[in-house]
C-alpha cells in the first residue's frame, strides 16, 4: 500500500508526518533543528529520499539543508558531519548557505535596486530562502525562491547556488516592493508539460514566466486588478499569494491578496473567479491531483483581521474551475478559530483518493483523505505552521 | 596559541561541538582573525555569525570577553591578553531578544 510523509515547516522546527494510504493513524518526528524557522521543505518526485530543508533564523542567517534517507538524517549540503571540511582544490564548504546575487558585468550590473515602501530606491539585501522547488527529473537540481526576490537554483545538490538574474533583469525590477511580509519569492512551479518553463510569484511584485529554464522572464499579470495600487491594472506591483497549476496543460489559479485568478493559458492572461466566496482575500490555493477544475481556498476575513469569517474555519472547493465554491467544514472547527493558512501551507498526495493537507498558524496540521468531504487533524499543537507538503511513496 | 571560543547553543549544534571549542591560531588574535579561523575548521558556520558578503557581525549577536563587550570594537583590534594567552574564551552571544 502506497505511504504518504507530509513535511510541516514551523515557526520553532520541522515535523514529519508519516501514514499509510488510509491516512488515518499518523506518526510523527521532530522537531528536526529545533527553534530554527524552517520557511519550506520539500522532497524530490526524482528520488524521495531526497529532502532539502530551509532553516533560518533572526539571530543567525540561512542554512539549507539536505537529507538523502526520507527525513531520519539531514546535513549541510557540502558538508557533511564527520568529513573534511574543505571540498576538492581546497574550496571551502558551508558554499551552501551563500546565496549572492548576480553582479557580474555581463547580467548583474544594473540589478542594484528595487522600490521601499516610502518609494525611494533600495538595495537588494538577502535574508532568507522562502520556497524550495526540486527538479522533478533531477534530484541533485534544485530551485530556491528568496527574500529579497530573486530565484536561485543549485546543480549540485544544493552544496552551491547561482542565481538566474534574468528574472530581476528583465526591465521590471526597480518596480518590484516589499508587501508586509518582506519582498519574497514564494512560488515556484515547474511546469512538467512545457519543459523548460517555470512560474514564479512574488510578493508584491506579481507573476513572471520563463519558458527557457530560467534564462529570460516576462511578467505574467495581464487581468490582475489591484486597487490598493497607484495603477490597479499595473504590468507589476500586484501581490500575488500564491499560484498552484493543474494537471491540465495551460490552466494555472491564483490566490491574490485580494480576488482568486484562473488563467487558461499559461498566465498570459487571467480572469477572476472568486465567485460565491465569502471573502477572496486569502494565501493558500491549490488544486486536486487528478480532477483538473477542481480547486481548493482557504478564505481569510481581510488583510487587516487574518483568520477565518466568524470564527469558523472552513476549506472552499470549487469543481468548476472557480466562481462556483463549496463549503467544507466537517472535522474543522465551528466557533473560536482564529488562525490563519499562510502560502505554502497547503498540499495535496496523488493517491488514487486525493489527500488534502493544510496548516494553521495555531499549529494544527488537517488532512482530508476524501477531497476535502471529511477533515481532521493530524496534530493540533505544533508551532505556527509556516508550510507543509506530501510526497506520495510507494 | 590556542583561542577558547564559546558558541551560542543552535551554532554549536550546526557545528557538533560542545560548549567550548578551541582554535590553533598563528596569527594575532582578532575578531576578524578568529572567526576566520573559525569558518575555516567549521565551515557550516559561515553566514551565520557575520554576513556572507559585508562581513557585517549580524545585529543579533554579540563578542564578550573578560566581562566586556567587544562588538563595537574594529574587528581588527587586539583581543584582550587573557583571551590570547587562552585563560578566557572569547563569548559568542545571541541577544536575548522577545520579552
Amino acid at each position: 500500500m502506497s505511504r504518504v510523509r507530509v513535511l510541516a515547516g514551523t515557526r520553532k522546527g520541522a515535523f514529519i508526518l508519516t501514514a499509510d494510504g488510509k491516512r488515518d493513524q499518523w506518526d510523527i518526528t521532530g522537531p528536526h533543528f529545533a527553534g530554527w524557522e524552517l520557511y519550506h521543505l520539500k522532497g524530490s518526485s526524482a528520488d524521495p529520499n531526497r529532502l532539502y530543508a530551509s532553516q533560518s533564523s533572526g539571530w543567525f542567517g540561512q542554512i539549507i539543508q539536505r537529507s538523502d534517507d526520507g527525513g531520519k538524517t539531514w546535513f549541510q549540503p557540502g558538508t557533511p558531519p564527520g568529513e573534511a571540511t574543505t571540498g576538492p582544490g581546497g574550496m571551502p564548504k558551508g558554499e551552501s548557505n551563500k546565496f549572492l546575487y548576480d553582479t557580474s558585468a555581463q547580467t548583474g550590473k544594473p540589478l542594484t535596486t528595487h522600490q521601499w515602501y516610502d518609494g525611494t530606491q533600495h538595495p537588494w539585501e538577502f535574508k532568507r530562502v522562502w520556497h524550495l522547488e526540486p527538479s522533478p527529473d533531477n534530484p541533485d537540481v534544485v530551485y530556491a525562491g528568496v527574500e529579497d526576490a530573486a530565484l536561485f537554483r543549485s546543480n549540485d545538490g544544493g552544496k552551491s547556488w547561482q542565481e538566474l538574474s534574468g528574472l530581476r533583469g528583465h526591465g521590471t525590477g526597480p518596480k518590484w516592493q516589499p508587501g508586509a511580509g518582506g519582498m519574497c519569492l514564494h512560488t515556484i512551479v515547474l511546469d512538467r508539460q512545457h519543459p523548460g518553463r517555470i512560474y514564479t510569484a512574488i510578493s508584491a511584485a506579481g507573476a513572471f514566466r520563463s519558458d527557457d529554464h530560467g534564462a529570460n522572464w516576462r511578467p505574467i499579470n495581464k487581468g490582475l486588478h489591484s486597487q490598493y495600487i497607484p495603477d490597479p491594472t499595473a504590468e507589476v506591483g500586484h501581490c500575488v499569494h500564491h499560484v498552484a497549476a493543474s494537471p491540465r496543460k495551460d490552466l494555472l489559479f491564483m490566490q491574490k491578496h485580494w480576488d482568486v485568478m484562473r488563467s487558461d493559458n499559461g498566465g498570459d492572461s487571467w480572469s477572476e473567479v472568486s465567485g460565491n466566496l465569502p471573502t477572496d482575500f486569502g494565501f493558500v490555493i491549490d488544486v486536486h491531483a487528478h480532477e483538473p477544475e477542481t480547486v481548493y481556498v482557504v478564505p481569510i476575513k481581510s488583510d487587516g483581521e487574518h483568520f477565518p469569517l466568524d470564527g469558523k474555519l472552513r476549506v472552499f472547493r470549487s469543481r468548476s474551475g472557480g466562481n462556483e465554491w463549496q463549503e467544507l467544514s466537517k472535522g474543522l472547527p465551528e466557533k473560536n478559530c482564529y488562525v490563519n493558512v499562510l502560502r505554502d501551507a497547503m498540499c495535496v498526495d496523488n493517491l488514487d483518493s486525493c489527500g488534502i493537507y493544510f496548516g494553521t498558524t495555531g499549529g494544527q496540521v488537517y488532512v482530508s483523505p476524501d477531497g476535502g468531504d471529511h477533515w481532521s487533524a493530524i496534530v493540533h499543537d505544533l508551532p505556527p505552521v509556516l508550510s507543509v507538503e506530501v510526497q506520495t511513496l510507494p | 596559541m590556542k583561542i577558547r571560543v564559546v558558541l551560542p547553543p543552535h551554532l554549536r549544534t550546526l557545528a557538533h561541538v560542545g560548549s567550548e571549542l578551541q582554535l590553533e591560531m598563528n596569527t594575532p588574535p582578532t575578531q576578524r582573525s578568529v572567526l576566520d579561523a573559525l569558518e575555516a575548521a567549521y565551515p557550516m558556520l559561515c553566514g551565520t555569525i557575520r554576513d556572507h558578503v559585508t562581513q557585517q557581525r549580524r545585529p543579533f549577536l554579540r563578542f564578550f570577553a573578560c566581562g566586556e563587550d567587544f562588538s563595537h570594537e574594529s574587528p581588527d583590534t587586539p583581543l584582550p591578553d587573557a583571551v590570547v594567552n587562552g585563560t578566557e574564551p572569547l563569548l559568542i552571544v545571541g541577544a536575548i531578544a522577545g520579552g
